[in-house]
């Protein structure tokens, strides 16, 4: 088996792997870093984030503001000493970026611009029309490409962490393109590999977005956080969960349900804001879990519009105008018109909720250390956390870079204080086992499971009972099902035995590692006897801080369901509220 | 919704088994509104776990799914099943080596990615504590097009001259470079000069004006290097002609 | 799963002489390309009708003769025709090539087409003047 040695391995090429592989680079020309990712950079995710960016940058904003916006978002579950880092760093990385040549949107006289989003009392989103996420990617990826240091390992699938002497060492991968397995050897490793939205059938997720590097480390003994909160982005593209970004809203754009009244009004989120003149943190400038709620409450009252994809509000932007939606929301008209045959300029747009991004991740501290020495995480694979029950819209794209930055910083750290790959004969052994792992997948015949069902299984499970609004019932027999497919899931057979880009063998690993997270966000969700930001549960309908102010933690266990732990949440100075977007006082 | 049987026809390659790639044609039951990748998809899930494609975003963003379609190269998640008759074929992207089925090699593109010097070279140094360098909308406007590319390389299997001579640096990583150049923000024009004005740069290039045509984005790679030409050649003639004149 | 490398990836040959045939857009390109012979052809045309007027008013009166001739006028059509095709093909492509932005936006690509058609018609207009 090939060996590869770095002093940092870094798994996860998307905008936290490259900003965190910058970082790295810049701070020490000579560390070895190692950038493995299951595909080229440029395919990551983050490509797919429209909207922006947040960072405190205009004069009419405060780091307070950014504050409170995103710890009430959140409902209180946020680590406040995080949030206020988080909030402080924002800003320099979004300049950092734009000193990398990202192409920003500008004011007239050349300084950057911002747009408002949901949940925020000031505009404070950076944006690049409405590819920010494309734009944050690519200027990451070509930016890296100045630092010779930073040797990429594209289309290699990472399998497993070597951990010894109670540290992270290293990693397996497969090299895709010849199957072969190879062992990466490093002082620290870092895991900046994306969600794991495709464990649901309805997502803005890209294909690759199936929680491996969550797996990675949960099987590593490292606790996933905080993983019953999923958030539902309000606006998809009913048939093909393609994302209409917040920035929609942000511009101006109305929701109205088939009565063309804008229900969210109905909501708490009232009273109606003027058409054409949004008015911050309230009606469509409400958090994402608040308006994807009120969708599901417009269903239940047969409010909704019903289309051959299902039911759906409708997103209007047509008093927007021609020129305002090509300049600002281009790549939104693009796409309504190609998906759905809809021209945002001349009819409103069937859309509904959608499953976007996880709160939940990798339990990571302020430093984003994970509790396994040598083992750092950040991204959306992470959980700091900094984005408690409800991300505030636009604050992972700034996340992904300010804890990319900090996870480089904390290994080098971490790597100065000596630690380095001691004994070759264990890791050794470990890569072999990880290798025999794969070569029994590749023997076994005749397993009476296929990948697709199994795969559907789990997404039902997941629409039908870990959606929008929960039930103690739906979601005990969810966790049940969850681990019976994982046991059946032991029964996979694949047909496709070929070493050259085989992919049955990624979809199984993808499936493997969608199947224990989406175990952790059931169980987590059971065991929450609450209701709070993203996780709304029918029969617990309120928060309850006495009991449930606390992190949740899922420790994998190989053959039963997760234990769950809990932990205190950091709160320095913002004590629990309400969450309050109506309009009154504003 | 209405559906219909389209014979798909896909080029498959495994270079453990095959010696030279072949036709393997799938019926797939499809809808209007699905794109060829859907029916790709539906082939993997229930027909044929064994067919190798790229794919992720299925917003033509990510540019992963590049692949000829009926001949054209296309993004397979924006080729719509309604724009076709019942029969269509998917290949692998033109003049690029077949790793397996419609995965095709991509590391000659990236290092071509790379040699243009595809970043930001400040004309001036500025902390960032000294805030924003400052851009205009007019500014932005005049390269905003060229940041567009997605890296699907639809171009260089729409251009013939890469497929002649593989060695061209080809539409993609020009106007890549050309976007930098263009940026009022960079001053690094003539540390990319050496590579896209070589021979292999866009003198390759003549003109074909395909690779704008099958773009998806837009991006127009073929103006970009008209203009990279254009320009190299008024540095010939200001260093040639008029030495004294500084550039 | 194996421990050789299998990566053997497939090359497909293309033909050096005649890729263009069969695609409608490289055979645009190529009749583009090929209707600068027309031009050429004209410039010998050109560098005849000089060699007649230097050998004097009767070879000059055999050239007019020539050109007046059914397979002179062909000629001249094919020729006519030939340039003109060229020239539109190329003048298409010129907002690509020099796109001007006034202002935020750009000159529309019509308008530098046009410009183009403008400066050909002066440049026609100049030499009819100076010929008649």
């Amino acid at each position: 088996m090939e060996i590869i040695k770095a002093d940092v391995a870094i798994v996860g090429a998307g905008g936290a792997g490259l900003r965190t592989a910058i970082a790295l680079a810049e701070a020490d020309p000579k560390l070895r870093i190692a950038l493995i990712s299951k595909v080229y950079p440029m395919r990551s995710h983050t490509c797919a984030a429209e909207g922006g960016a947040a960072g405190v940058i205009k004069s009419d904003d405060s780091m307070t503001d950014h504050f409170n916006d995103t710890v009430g978002g959140g409902d209180w579950l946020c680590d406040q000493d995080a949030v206020d880092f988080f909030i402080a760093e924002a800003p320099k990385e979004l300049m950092q970026l734009e000193h990398w040549g990202c192409p920003w949107s500008r004011e007239p006289d050349g300084s950057v611009a911002v747009r408002p989003f949901g949940g925020m009392k000031n505009k404070r989103t950076w944006y690049a029309a409405d590819k920010s996420g494309f734009h944050i990617l690519h200027t990451l990826f070509q930016t890296s490409l100045k630092y010779p240091t930073i040797q990429r390992f594209d289309e290699y699938f990472a399998t497993d962490l070597l951990v010894d002497d109670g540290r992270c060492q290293g990693l397996t991968a497969i090299a895709m393109m010849t199957g072969q397995m190879t062992q990466f050897q490093a002082g620290a490793v870092i895991i900046t590999a994306g969600g794991a939205g495709r464990m649901f059938p309805f997502t803005t997720n890209g294909a690759i977005k199936t929680g491996d590097g969550m797996a990675l480390a949960y099987r590593a003994g490292v606790p996933l956080k905080d993983m019953e909160f999923v958030q539902y982005h309000p606006t998809g593209l009913p048939n093909t969960g393609i994302l209409l970004t917040e920035g929609c809203r942000g511009e101006g754009g109305i929701l109205v349900n088939k009565d063309g009244r804008r229900y969210l009004q109905d909501y708490g989120m009232g009273p109606e804001s003027p058409i054409g003149q949004p008015v911050l943190k309230t009606m469509e400038l409400g958090p994402r879990d608040r308006l994807s709620q009120a969708f599901w409450h417009e269903q239940r009252k047969g409010n909704t519009v019903q289309t051959r994809w299902g039911d759906c509000v409708l997103l209007d932007m047509r008093h927007l105008g021609e020129k305002k939606i090509n300049e600002r929301l281009p790549f939104v008209r693009d796409l309504s018109i190609s998906y759905l045959s809809v021209d945002p300029v001349k009819d409103p747009v069937p859309i509904r909720p959608v499953v976007h991004y996880m709160m939940g991740g990798i339990h990571t501290d302020i430093n984003a250390a994970t509790p396994l020495p040598g083992l750092f995480a950040a991204g959306e694979c992470a959980c700091v956390s900094i984005n408690g029950a409800n991300r505030l819209g636009s604050n992972s794209l700034t996340e992904l870079l300010v804890f990319g930055r900090q996870a480089a910083l904390s290994a080098m750290a971490y790597l100065e204080s000596g630690a380095s790959p001691s004994n070759d004969a264990a890791l050794a052994a470990q890569a072999g086992e990880a290798q025999a792992r794969i070569t029994s997948l590749f023997a076994k015949s005749g397993g009476a499971e296929t990948l697709s069902g199994l795969r559907k299984e789990m997404m039902d499970l997941m629409e039908e009972h870990a959606g929008i609004y929960r039930t103690g019932e739906g979601l005990a027999a969810a966790c049940d099902k969850i681990f019976e497919l994982r046991q059946r899931y032991a029964d996979i057979e694949l047909h496709d035995k070929s070493n050259v880009y085989n992919t049955d063998l990624v979809q199984a690993l993808e499936l493997g590692a969608m199947l224990d997270c989406a175990e952790a966000v059931t169980v987590g969700a059971r065991d929450r006897k609450e209701s709070r930001g993203a996780h709304q549960r029918l029969d617990f309908t309120e928060r309850d801080d006495q009991t449930y102010l606390k992190h949740s933690l899922a420790y994998y266990q190989p053959k039963e369901p997760p234990h769950i732990d809990y932990l205190d949440v950091v709160i320095t100075k913002s004590q629990p509220g309400v969450r309050d977007y109506s309009g009154a006082k504003k | 919704m209405s559906e219909r049987q389209i014979q798909l026809e896909v080029l498959r390659y495994n270079p453990e088994t095959d010696s030279e790639p072949r036709l393997q044609t799938y019926s797939v039951p499809c809808l209007n509104e699905w794109v060829v990748l859907d029916a790709l998809n539906y082939v993997k899930d229930n027909l044929d776990t064994t067919l190798s494609y790229r794919w992720s975003c299925h917003m033509a963003v990510c540019g992963s799914c590049g692949m000829m379609i009926n001949g054209e190269p296309k993004l397979a998640c924006k080729a719509f099943i309604r724009e076709y008759a019942d029969q269509i074929r998917v290949e692998p992207l033109a003049n690029f080596p077949i790793e397996r089925d419609l995965v095709t090699a991509v590391e000659d593109f990236i290092a071509k990615l790379a040699s243009v010097k595809p970043y930001l070279i400040p004309k001036e140094d500025k902390p960032i504590e000294a805030g924003e360098f400052k851009q205009t909308p007019t500014e932005l406007k005049k390269y905003k097009q060229y940041t567009l590319c997605i890296n699907c390389m639809l171009c260089y299997a729409a251009c013939p001259q890469y497929g002649l001579v593989p060695e061209f640096l080809g539409p993609a990583a020009i106007a890549l470079a050309h976007r930098y150049n263009q940026d009022s923000r960079d001053g690094g024009r003539d540390q990319r000069q050496e590579v896209i004005a070589s021979h292999e740069g866009v003198w390759e290039c003549s003109f074909v004006g395909a690779c704008s045509e099958v773009c998806p984005k837009h991006v127009d790679p073929a103006g970009a290097l008209q203009q990279v030409k254009i320009a190299s050649t008024i540095d010939w003639y200001k260093e040639h002609l008029m030495p004294w004149v500084k550039k | 799963m194996g421990e050789e490398m299998s990566s053997k990836p497939y090359i497909r040959e293309i033909s050096k002489t005649n890729w263009f045939y069969g695609q409608p857009r490289y055979m645009r390109y190529m009749a583009r390309e090929v209707t600068c012979i027309f031009i050429f052809a004209y410039t010998f045309l050109l560098i005849w009708a000089l060699r007649a007027l230097a050998n004097g008013p009767e070879a000059y009166q055999a050239f007019l003769a020539a050109l007046n001739s059914p397979l002179g006028i062909l000629f001249n059509l094919a020729v006519l025709v030939g340039v003109v095709y060229h020239s539109i093909s190329w003048f298409s492509l010129t907002p690509q090539a020099m796109p001007l932005q006034r202002g935020e936006e750009f000159v529309p690509g019509n308008l530098i087409i046009g410009a183009h058609y403008g400066g050909w018609a002066v440049v026609s207009l100049i030499v009819l003047f100076l010929g008649v």
